[in-house]
């Protein structure tokens, strides 16, 4: 970093960007609505919905392609709503890499330098560049034309070509989405690896739940333009503040109910059948509402006989150190049930067909409103 | 396989029929005849000379002006239809480029001979000249001379050069622009590191389309030119036609195809650098 020392300490308490009930607005069609959103420094956040849910059009908006209908964007504590992209101390690693097919590998690396005025030596970017292959992974590549490149080593170019000019957010637009599956499991190990080495503030956009959970520091969940749930991948999993959030990250079972009871720290679902199901509600719902129970498929047990709602195994898929089994049963319909090898080994497998009883432990549900 | 094989053949038979009756066999004409003589009556007699290509030198001035002003239309051609063609394909809304890609074809619609005279009227003493004189601008000759052909060349070819640009500037993907923009290079600086080099294809090909023809132009020096600017092509058809001295005719000919190729193959090694070397900086 060439900023000096005296900004950064007085720049500590100060987030790195800030959206600031900022909004996008095409004609009628809302592609972002008051978003409101902190980023500390040196986090890796990622936002993670579905296609138009707003997350790619809130990172165009950080890195300067889209200029907010209202409200404001802040880097490093300045309103940036009128700064052009070039001007942005910002960079992007985008979706389908945008790599200048003219330009060799290591032109691709340099862009960024050359463009700075005054221009830096050649020889030093010369040394920047061949630093940036090396961490990349791609020593020697510099002279190769960008078609010679796998996807992979295209995406890893990407990441350099952003890298290189030591940008105050690296900002990453699916970044991911063209790599084969055990690509992209090494690629995200490699990411999380680097932005800790070089201390970046990481902004992500996936649709992907697994790349969130496992990359970030934190996750904005976002839906239709809005933002939903911001937290850590395990106050998301373990206290969804919705229905949308619980389904969105990790899998969950569903059971739809009205409230009975509502105490502290306790809330009763009556759901189809009359089962009564009890457990927390992260955001408090009113007695009389329609909600949803959310069990984890961990949380439910499989057994032969004893207590729990007795099911009809439907299928089973065997995951290794776990297997998933799909049950029926007539009031609450199908649901999923992860067991432990340890257990199925007290237990005995089962198979389709087989009658067994689902049970979970009283409390453990989670009552969620619909959003 | 062998069938496959086959199939392949027939498929290539009627453009190999086309090419070796309509190209090949005509131009192995016109390379004997440029060793021939020219009969008593025209036309050509059998012999084998190099007195026609001596002779090359009398046609010095259709060389010349050819050579100086294809070049010099060609780009024109170019210098008026990149940004044309820039705005066409970057700038322009949906719904307007079409229109405007319909209004760049419209003049097709008629003949080049109908839209010459267009121009021999307006470049005439009844025409701009006189309106010019009425503002006070002297009394300026335009019709017939080399720059009354550099419009008609313009007006002329203007469309073959600026589809393939816009070709090729439609089809650049804009993200790259973003990525500029977004490693700290202002618009006009993007343009001449990504928009232009990436373009190129489009500018070799629209080159070549105008400048090839151009060389073998006739009717617009003939008729705007009015016989004091001609071009080789004005010298073949009066030396084929008119004088009927087939073999000097034809020793131009191989003379214009011979300057034709050396430019051709010249440019293209000019503009296959320019563009970073890629392959697929070709005629398309």
């Amino acid at each position: 970093m060439e900023s000096n020392p005296k900004s950064v300490i007085g720049a500590r308490a100060t987030p790195i960007a800030e959206l600031r009930d900022a909004s996008k607005h095409y004609g009628a069609v809302v592609a972002a609505q008051g978003l409101n959103l902190t980023i500390r420094r040196g986090e890796f956040l990622s936002f993670l919905g579905p296609s138009g849910c707003g997350k790619t059009t809130a990172l165009r908006m950080l890195a300067g392609f889209e200029r907010p209908t209202s409200g404001e964007i802040l880097l490093d504590g300045q309103r940036v709503n009128d700064v052009p992209p070039h001007q942005r101390p910002v960079n992007m690693v985008f979706q389908h890499y945008a790599l200048f097919p003219h330009l060799t590998v290591a032109q691709n690396i340099a862009y960024g330098l050359r463009q700075r005025r005054p221009r830096p030596a050649q020889a030093e970017i010369a040394r920047a560049v061949d630093q940036a292959l090396e961490t990349v992974r791609l020593p020697g590549f510099g002279p190769r034309r960008i078609w010679e490149m796998s996807g992979g080593q295209q995406q890893r170019v990407a990441l350099a070509r952003a890298i290189v000019n030591q940008p105050k957010i690296l900002l990453l637009d699916e970044p991911m989405a063209a790599l084969d599956k055990k690509l992209r499991r090494d690629m995200q190990i490699e990411l999380q690896t680097l932005q800790r080495s070089l201390g970046i503030t990481f902004i992500l956009v996936t649709h992907d739940q697994e790349e969130a959970l496992s990359m970030s520091d934190r996750i904005c969940i976002m839906r239709g333009g809005r933002i939903v749930q911001v937290g850590s991948p395990r106050e998301l999993y373990d206290r969804p503040a919705s229905r949308y959030v619980a389904d969105f990250v990790g899998k969950s079972n569903f059971f739809p109910g009205r409230i009975a009871e509502v105490a502290a720290g306790r809330t009763v679902l009556i759901s189809a059948g009359g089962h009564r199901i009890s457990g927390l509600a992260p955001v408090e719902i009113g007695a009389g509402r329609d909600a949803a129970a959310s069990l984890r498929p961990e949380q439910i047990a499989l057994s032969r006989k004893g207590n729990g709602v007795p099911v009809t195994v439907v299928n089973r898929i065997f995951l290794g150190e776990h297997t998933e089994y799909l049950v029926r049963n007539g009031d609450l319909g199908e649901f999923l049930v992860l067991v432990s090898r340890q257990a199925e080994a007290a237990e005995g497998g089962f198979g389709p067909g087989d009658q067994a009883f689902a049970a979970w432990p009283e409390g453990t549900a989670l009552i969620l409103g619909d959003d | 396989m062998q069938r496959q094989d086959l199939r392949t053949w027939l498929l290539l038979v009627p453009a190999g029929a086309w090419f070796l009756c309509m190209l090949i066999l005509p131009l192995i004409v016109v390379f004997v005849f440029a060793f021939g003589e020219r009969g008593a009556a025209g036309g050509y007699v059998p012999a084998f000379t190099f007195e026609n290509f001596a002779n090359l030198g009398a046609r010095w001035t259709a060389f010349k002006n050819t050579l100086i002003l294809a070049p010099l239309g060609t780009l024109a051609c170019l210098l008026i239809a990149y940004p044309l063609a820039y705005f066409l394909a970057l700038r322009a809304s949906a719904r307007w480029r079409t229109l405007l890609l319909i209004l760049v074809i419209v003049p097709f619609w008629t003949s080049i001979l109908i839209r010459s005279y267009a121009w021999i009227y307006l470049l005439g003493g009844q025409g701009i000249p006189s309106l010019l004189n009425a503002l006070g601008f002297g009394n300026p000759r335009l019709i017939n001379t080399p720059f009354a052909v550099l419009i008609g060349i313009v007006y002329g070819y203007l469309p073959l050069m600026v589809f393939p640009i816009y070709v090729a500037l439609e089809r650049l993907d804009k993200r790259l622009l973003e990525a500029s923009s977004d490693l700290g290079s202002p618009p006009w600086r993007s343009f001449l590191q990504v928009t232009l080099p990436l373009s190129m294809p489009g500018v070799a090909t629209g080159s070549m389309l105008v400048f090839i023809l151009l060389m073998g132009e006739f009717l617009i020096p003939a008729m705007l030119g009015g016989g004091k600017v001609f071009f080789i092509g004005n010298a073949l058809v009066d030396l084929f036609l008119q004088s009927r001295n087939w073999p000097f005719g034809a020793a131009v000919a191989v003379a214009l195809v011979v300057v034709m190729l050396v430019t051709v193959a010249a440019y293209l090694r000019f503009t296959r650098r320019w563009a970073g070397g890629r392959d697929d900086v070709s005629l398309m």
